[in-house]
């Protein structure tokens, strides 16, 4: 679930701006040197996103009785890194805000820094950070995944309470409020794309594990673990 | 296969905890977003959007029609791709 269209006021929208867009910039400066160096990777870039368009347009009912969304971008974070995501997810982005009026223009900026950005970072971090320590890859992934797609959620909360803190309480008053809403509403949620992610990280390893390697997300004695292991 | 076990007991239980919730109370299972549109309105009265969305669904069906189509170009994407990665290492591994 995105800021809706209109509901950031100025300086807000144009600050996330200001923050998203050299992100996508270097995002679409990496994607052209992968396009000329390492072609044969492109479907898998392709899945990455085609994972976002699909996860992102699941309205899923939670515990809190009202429904949300996954976002998808736990994949592309592992595979590619935040910045290809960003990109990824901006292409979703203004495919909602345009024609299903899911999020908005104006506040693109602002829904590409969650959900692109904030989001696909924490994935990146908690999956490298346990890739080194040789922690079981899917349960690796599965945290990745779970956390990217809360982390956003924690993003979008707090950006709405920055630009509307409550009378009392202030910023913190209006977090309680907003992250209420979308923080614990996406805990079921996120459970669940953590685990159709690491389903889908399995079977990328299963049938292209050279691309993986060769995109450094995972080394051969990585694979070679997997692949012996039945799971 | 251990691992499809594991992912299909979860979505066992996510979808036993929205049947749950959905007969014990009466949640109308709106979208999270039109909450927090009510929260701002709790918070700011007088905020007024800044912009208004360039085009809307005519209904709600049309809306589902738009989702629908979002999730079956990715799917579409992903079946084409492992069945082509699937395929191709098919073909390696036979020559």
């Amino acid at each position: 679930m995105h800021i809706m269209e209109g509901f950031l006021p100025t300086p807000w929208w144009q600050l996330w701006f200001a923050i998203s867009i050299p992100v996508i910039m270097f995002g679409i400066y990496k994607l052209n040197k992968m396009v000329e160096y390492k072609r044969e990777i492109l479907p898998l870039l392709a899945v990455a996103g085609a994972f976002i368009f699909v996860l992102s347009s699941l309205k899923l009912p939670s515990v809190t009785g009202s429904c949300s969304h996954p976002t998808g971008t736990g994949l592309g974070a592992i595979l590619f890194g935040p910045a290809v995501t960003a990109v990824l997810s901006t292409i979703v982005l203004l495919y909602q805000a345009i024609f299903l009026a899911h999020g908005g223009l104006t506040t693109l900026g602002a829904n590409v820094f969650a959900m692109g950005i904030i989001g696909p970072l924490v994935g990146y971090a908690i999956y490298k950070a346990g890739m080194k320590f040789n922690f079981n890859a899917y349960a690796v992934v599965f945290l990745a995944a779970t956390f990217a797609d809360w982390a956003t959620y924690v993003a979008t909360a707090s950006q709405l309470s920055l630009a509307f803190p409550a009378e009392t309480g202030g910023i913190l008053g209006s977090f309680k409020a907003f992250a209420g809403i979308f923080a614990v509403t996406q805990v079921p949620l996120a459970i669940m794309e953590g685990a159709v992610t690491t389903l889908i990280f399995k079977y990328i390893v299963q049938l292209k594990s050279e691309a993986l390697i060769k995109l450094n997300a995972i080394s051969k004695e990585g694979v070679r673990k997997l692949k012996g292991v039945t799971a | 296969m251990k691992l499809e076990i594991i992912v299909a007991v979860l979505v066992v239980l996510f979808t036993a905890q929205f049947l749950y919730v959905s007969s014990t109370t009466d949640a109308a299972f709106g979208g999270a977003d039109g909450e927090a549109e009510g929260v701002i309105q709790d918070i700011a009265p007088d905020y007024d959007p800044i912009a208004n969305p360039v085009w809307e669904p005519p209904s709600g069906e049309i809306e589902s029609l738009l989702f629908g189509f979002q999730a079956a170009i990715g799917a579409l994407i992903i079946g084409f791709f492992m069945g082509y990665y699937k395929g191709k290492g098919k073909k390696q591994s036979n020559d």
